[in-house]
C-alpha cells in the first residue's frame, strides 16, 4: 500500500462536514462519519434511514431487487407491476452484458415489461391486469420463467402478487411464475431489495433441477452481475484453470443454471452485500460452504484463485492455477510498470455500492494511489467492520420488515462438502470460510469512512482534500467534474470495462491513467482568466 | 438480434406494455422545476424515484441534476408522508439554501393521499419556510398520463402559485415552453430578441442544463426564469403556449388566475410550425418580421429545395412525445417524406385530434397513442411495412440495428450522443439542423450500400 500520503487532521474535517446541518441531523450524520483505525476498527452507523431532504446517492428496494439481482438473468421475463416509470428507468441502464449461446436462444434483457398501472387499477386493484399481462407475456414468448416486481403502490393497495403468480404458474403449467414484494419504500435503500431478491431466487429457483454437472471443481459465482463484461473475464480465467462454473448469480446467467446451482461444491462471493444471504442459505440447505473472493485487481484475482485452490486441495488444480497466474501476471506487470510512475502518490475517494468501494481500493493500491476516504451507499456494518459484528447489529424497524427465511437442511440434498475438521484446517491455513473482514481493516489510519455520504459532504470532501480522482455514480459524475476533478463511475464504469481479473486490471489502470492525466483539466481557465495574465490594455498600450 | 423475440404478427394487448414510449409524471415535473432560477426540485416519495429521475436526466444532459427526496420508508407509507416532507423542507433550506423548493408527488404519496397543498401550508404556518423563500408544488401521480403530463402539471403549478396581477399591464409576451431542450429555449429567446419582442419564457433550462465547465460546481446555475419574472407574467399582454399537451396547461392556469389571454401553438419544429410561431409572436408583440428572420427561413427552404430528391417518398417511423411528434410529422410531410408509423405512450384527446388533422395529408399512416402504444408495436409495424428512417429517443437504436434502418436521435431521453442540449431543433435554424441530420443519415446509408460503380462523389 502506498503510505506516502500525509493525512490532514481528520477530526477537523469531520467537523467541517457536519457543522452546517441542523443539530439533530448533525448528530445522526456524525455516527456515520468515522475516522478509521485499522487496528481497533471503530463502529460505523450504517443501513439506517437517510434524513429526508438530504441529497443521497441511494435508490430503492425495487432497484436492488429487479435492477441488481434479477435483471442480469437473460431468459426470465421480468414484469414490473406498477405505473410505467420504474420499468422504464431500469430498462438496460445497468449494462448487464449477456451472451446467449445461439442466435435463437432466449434473451429478454433488451426488453422492458410493465403492467403500466392506471388510476383505475390503483382504485380497483391491479391483480386482474397483472394476470392478463402474465398471460400475454406467456402467449408471446413462452419463457421458462416470469418474475413479477412490485412497485410502491402495489403493496399499498393490497395487490397480492404472490397469489397471482401461483395462480398463473398453475394455469400455464410449463412456466415458473413468481413474485417479489420489493416496493420501493421497503427498507432504507437498495439493500432491502437485494435481500428480498435472494429470498425469492432461493425459494423459487434454486434446487429445481437436480441434473448432475460434469467437472471436478464446481463452483457458483455469487454477486457478479457482468457489468461491462466482468463475468466474461472471470469465466475466461476459470475455464483456463479448469474450474467449472455451474451458475452465476446473476451476470450472464440462465434460469436453468440457477436452478442447478446446488450441484456446485463451493460458492464464491464477490459482492458480499447483495448476495451473502444466498451463500448462507445454500450452506444451510445443501451444505455448500461459501468464501469471499475479490476479482477486482490483478493481485486480488491471483489471491482469490489461490484460495479456491486451497479449498479444493487438489495438487493438479493448484499447479494449473499457478501456471495461469504465471502466464497472466507478466502481461499485467508490463502495463503497470509503464503506468505507475504517472499515478504514484495520487489520491482517490470511493463512495459507491455495497462492496465496490472496498474492492476497487486494491486496484488503486496497485497504481500506487492512496484511498483517503471511502464509504458505501447501501451497505451494513459487516461490510465495513467485518462479519464478526453480525451478532451485535441492532435490527431496527426498517430491517425487521424484511423477511428472514427459515432455512433447514434438505433431507435429500444436504451434503456437507467439507467436514468440520476440514473447515478448521482451511481456517488454519488462512482460508476463511463464510467470513468477510470488511473494508476498514484494509484502509489506512486517519482515512475517513463515511456511510451514505450526502451531496453536501462530497463537495466538502473534494474542497478540503482535492483528491485526484473521485469514484461514485452517474448522479455524482458531472457535479464532481464541474469541480475540476475526474469522476470514475463504478456502477457503469463510464461504459468501459471489464475491470475484473487480469485483463480488467489492465483496462482499469489505463482508464485511471487517462483520467487523472487528461490535459482537459488544465484547460478549464481561459487564458484571459489566468492570474498574472496581462490585460489587453497593457499589451496594446491602450489607455 | 437484439430484439429477437419481436414477432411480425400484431396481437392486441390489454395488460402488458413492452418497451414503453413514455415514462412517468415526476421526471417531467423535476425537469420543469430545474427551469426556475434557484430552485431545488423535490420528490415526495421513495428514494428510488428521485434517484431514477436524477440518473435519467443526468444521462441525457451530462450535467449535474440536483433534487431532494422525502425518503419514504414503510412507516411513512403507512402513517403518511407529512413528517418526512416537513423535515425535508427544513433540512433543504438549512443545508442547500434554495430560493424555491418545487415539490412534486409520486405514485406512492398519491396512493396514500398526501395533500401537498395542506403540507406546504403547514410548513409555512410552522415557520419552516424562511422569509422570502418559497415552496411550490404539483400533483404528479405516475399512474396518470406520462412524463409530459408531469411537466405540464409543474408548469401549471408555477403559473398558479407565482403569478400575480398588479393591474398594470406590461409590454411583454409570455411564452410557455413545452418540453424542449435548453438549446431550444435559448433559441426561442434569440428569435424573440431578433424580432424585437420582449418575452418571459418559462420554464427555462438554458444556462442550467448546459452549464459551462468553470472548475466550480454552481449548485444553482445562472439560468432559469426568476421569481420576479414569473410573478410578472400576470401583467403580460398575452401568452403563447408552445405545445397543446406540455405547455397549454400553464397558459390556462395563467389565464384563470390573472386573465392573461393565450394562444396555443404547435411547438415551432420545422418550417410550417415555425411560420405560425413567428406570425403569432410578431402579432402579439406588434412588430413586423425583420429581414434577418425572413432570410433564416429562406435558408431552410433553400436546403429543402436543393436536396428534395433524397427526401422524396422516404418512409419514416417515429416515436416520442406529442408536442414533438405533431410538428415533426408536419415537417416530414413538408419535406415530401412519408411518415408511415407513429407511436407515443402519452395519452390525450387534443393530441389525437391534432395528429389526425396533420395526418389528413398522410392517410396511409399508422398512428397510436396512449395505453399499449409502445415501441414493441412500432417495431411490429416496421416489420410489416419497412421504413427508410427511424426517428426517436436512444431506445430506438435497438430497432434500428436489428432492422438495419438509418436512425436519427430525437426526443427524450438521448443517452448515447451529445448535441441536443447545445444545438436547437426549434425555429428555422433548428429546422436546418433536423434536415441536416435526416440527410446525413440517409446519405451515409446510400454511400454505405452503393455498388462501387454507383458510388457518387457529388450528392
Amino acid at each position: 500500500m502506498a503510505a506516502n500520503y500525509n493525512f490532514p487532521d481528520p477530526s477537523v474535517i469531520k467537523e467541517e462536514l457536519i457543522n452546517k446541518y441542523p443539530a439533530k441531523v448533525a448528530k445522526k450524520r456524525s455516527k456515520s462519519i468515522v475516522i478509521n483505525d485499522p487496528e481497533t476498527i471503530p463502529e460505523v452507523q450504517a443501513n439506517v434511514r437517510t434524513v429526508p431532504g438530504i441529497i443521497s446517492q441511494r435508490g430503492c428496494s425495487y432497484a436492488g431487487c429487479k435492477g441488481v439481482v434479477l435483471g442480469p438473468t437473460r431468459d426470465i421475463v421480468n414484469i414490473t407491476h406498477g405505473p410505467i416509470g420504474c420499468s422504464f428507468y431500469s430498462w438496460l441502464t445497468r449494462r448487464n452484458q449477456t451472451r446467449p449461446e445461439s442466435p435463437t436462444d432466449e434473451n429478454f434483457i433488451t426488453y422492458c415489461f410493465s403492467t403500466d398501472m392506471q388510476e383505475e387499477n390503483i382504485v380497483f386493484g391491479g391483480e386482474k391486469k397483472l394476470k392478463v399481462a402474465i398471460q400475454e407475456a406467456y402467449d408471446l414468448f413462452h419463457p421458462k420463467a416470469i418474475a413479477i416486481f412490485s412497485t410502491c403502490p402495489v403493496g399499498l393497495i393490497g395487490d397480492d402478487v404472490h397469489a397471482a403468480a401461483r395462480e398463473m404458474k398453475e394455469k400455464l403449467g410449463d412456466c415458473n411464475v413468481f413474485g417479489f414484494s420489493c416496493e420501493g419504500y421497503r427498507g432504507v435503500s437498495q439493500s432491502a431489495g437485494h435481500h428480498i431478491a435472494n429470498n425469492g431466487v432461493f425459494k423459487h429457483m434454486v434446487g429445481r433441477n437436480n441434473a448432475p454437472v460434469e467437472g471436478k471443481f464446481k463452483l457458483n459465482l455469487l454477486g457478479e452481475y457482468n457489468i461491462g463484461g466482468d463475468a466474461f473475464e472471470i469465466e475466461r480465467i476459470f475455464e483456463k484453470c479448469g474450474i467449472t462454473l455451474v451458475a452465476s448469480f446473476s451476470g450472464n446467467s440462465t434460469v436453468t443454471a440457477i436452478e442447478n446451482a446446488h450441484m456446485a461444491d463451493l460458492n464464491v462471493i464477490l459482492c458480499h452485500r447483495s448476495i451473502n444471504y444466498m451463500g448462507d442459505m445454500m450452506e444451510t440447505r445443501y451444505g455448500i460452504p461459501w468464501m469471499k473472493v475479490n476479482f477486482v485487481g490483478a493481485e486480488s484475482s491471483a489471491k482469490s484463485l489461490r484460495k479456491i485452490a486451497e479449498y479444493f486441495g487438489d495438487a493438479e488444480l493448484t499447479a494449473r492455477i499457478e501456471a495461469v497466474i504465471a502466464e497472466e501476471a507478466p502481461k499485467v506487470k508490463a502495463i503497470i510498470d509503464e503506468i505507475r510512475p504517472r499515478t504514484e502518490g495520487k489520491t482517490a475517494m470511493l463512495f459507491v455500492g455495497g462492496s465496490r468501494a472496498h474492492h476497487y481500493q486494491d486496484l488503486f493500491s496497485e497504481l500506487g494511489m492512496t484511498t483517503i476516504a471511502a464509504g458505501y451507499e447501501f451497505a451494513h456494518r459487516d461490510d465495513y467492520e467485518g462479519r464478526h459484528v453480525l451478532p451485535n447489529i441492532k435490527i431496527d424497524a426498517d430491517s425487521k420488515n424484511i423477511e428472514e427465511l427459515k432455512v433447514t437442511a434438505d433431507p435429500d440434498l444436504f451434503n456437507p462438502r467439507k467436514s468440520e475438521a476440514e473447515l478448521e484446517e482451511l481456517k488454519a491455513k488462512g482460508v476463511e470460510i463464510n467470513g468477510y473482514e470488511g473494508m476498514m481493516k484494509q484502509m489506512e489510519s486517519k482515512s475517513l469512512v463515511i456511510d451514505d455520504v450526502s451531496h453536501y459532504e462530497s463537495e466538502k470532501l473534494i474542497e478540503l482534500y482535492k483528491p485526484d480522482i473521485f469514484c461514485a455514480g452517474i448522479k455524482e459524475k458531472y457535479v464532481v467534474q464541474k469541480m475540476g476533478v475526474p469522476l470514475k463511475q463504478l456502477h457503469s464504469y463510464d461504459y468501459g470495462g471489464p475491470y475484473t481479473g487480469f485483463e480488467g486490471a489492465v483496462n482499469f489502470y489505463k482508464d485511471i491513467d487517462r483520467m487523472v492525466n487528461n490535459p482537459v483539466w488544465k484547460l478549464i481557465k481561459a487564458p484571459w482568466e489566468k492570474a498574472g495574465t496581462e490585460s489587453l490594455e497593457a499589451t496594446y498600450g491602450i489607455s | 438480434m437484439l430484439l429477437r423475440h419481436t414477432t411480425k404478427e400484431v396481437k392486441e394487448r390489454e395488460g402488458l406494455t413492452i418497451n414503453p414510449a413514455k415514462t412517468c409524471q415526476p421526471i417531467g415535473a423535476m425537469y420543469a422545476a430545474l427551469g426556475i432560477h434557484g430552485c431545488l426540485p423535490h420528490s415526495h416519495g421513495s428514494q428510488g424515484c428521485c434517484s431514477y429521475h436524477r440518473s435519467t436526466l443526468t444521462r441525457h444532459y451530462k450535467e449535474p441534476v440536483m433534487a431532494g427526496t422525502s425518503s419514504f420508508t414503510e412507516g411513512a407509507s403507512v402513517f403518511g408522508g407529512q413528517a418526512n416532507l416537513l423535515q425535508a423542507i427544513e433540512t433543504i433550506f438549512s443545508v442547500y439554501d434554495p430560493d424555491i423548493i418545487a415539490v412534486h408527488s409520486t405514485c406512492l404519496s398519491e396512493t396514500i393521499g398526501d395533500d401537498l397543498q395542506q403540507i406546504t401550508k403547514k410548513a409555512s404556518d410552522d415557520g419552516k419556510i424562511p422569509e422570502g423563500k418559497f415552496v411550490i408544488y404539483a400533483s404528479t401521480p405516475s399512474f396518470i398520463g406520462s412524463h409530459i403530463t408531469g411537466y405540464a402539471n409543474m408548469v401549471a403549478g408555477m403559473a398558479e402559485q407565482f403569478t400575480v396581477s398588479t393591474g398594470e399591464k406590461k409590454d411583454q409576451v409570455n411564452i410557455v415552453a413545452g418540453w424542449m431542450e435548453p438549446s431550444d429555449m435559448r433559441e426561442i429567446k434569440r428569435v424573440a430578441k431578433d424580432l424585437g419582442v420582449k418575452i418571459v419564457l418559462f420554464p427555462d433550462t438554458s444556462d442550467v442544463l448546459d452549464a459551462p465547465q468553470t472548475g466550480k460546481h454552481e449548485f444553482y446555475p445562472k439560468g432559469g426564469v426568476t421569481i420576479d419574472e414569473l410573478k410578472s407574467t400576470g401583467d403580460s399582454k398575452c401568452t403563447l403556449a408552445l405545445g397543446s399537451i406540455s405547455a397549454e396547461p400553464g397558459a390556462i392556469a395563467l389565464d384563470k388566475k390573472c386573465k392573461v389571454p393565450f394562444e396555443t401553438l404547435d411547438m415551432p419544429i420545422g418550417l410550417s410550425a415555425t411560420d405560425r410561431f413567428i406570425m403569432s409572436l410578431s402579432k402579439a408583440g406588434g412588430v413586423s418580421v425583420p429581414a434577418e428572420i425572413t432570410a433564416e427561413r429562406g435558408r431552410l427552404v433553400d436546403v429543402m429545395a436543393d436536396m428534395e430528391q433524397y427526401l422524396y417518398g422516404k418512409k419514416v417511423a417515429l416515436f416520442g412525445d406529442p408536442d414533438h411528434l405533431v410538428p415533426l410529422t408536419e415537417f416530414l410531410l413538408d419535406l415530401n417524406m412519408k411518415p408511415v408509423h407513429i407511436v407515443s405512450g402519452t395519452p390525450g384527446m387534443k393530441f389525437d385530434k391534432r395528429m389526425k388533422e396533420i395526418l389528413e395529408r398522410a392517410p396511409y399512416a399508422n398512428f397510436k397513442n396512449g395505453l399499449n402504444a409502445d415501441m414493441f408495436l412500432l417495431h411490429q409495424w416496421i416489420k410489416n411495412e419497412p421504413v427508410d428512417l427511424l426517428i426517436g429517443n436512444t431506445y430506438g437504436k435497438y430497432i434500428a440495428r436489428d432492422e438495419d434502418i438509418p436512425f436519427v436521435r430525437y426526443g427524450f431521453p438521448i443517452l448515447d450522443r451529445v448535441g441536443h442540449s447545445y444545438f436547437p431543433s426549434v425555429g428555422y435554424t433548428g429546422g436546418l439542423r433536423l434536415v441536416e441530420k435526416i440527410l446525413n443519415a440517409l446519405l451515409d446509408r446510400q454511400d454505405r450500400d452503393a455498388l462501387e460503380e454507383k458510388f457518387e462523389l457529388v450528392m
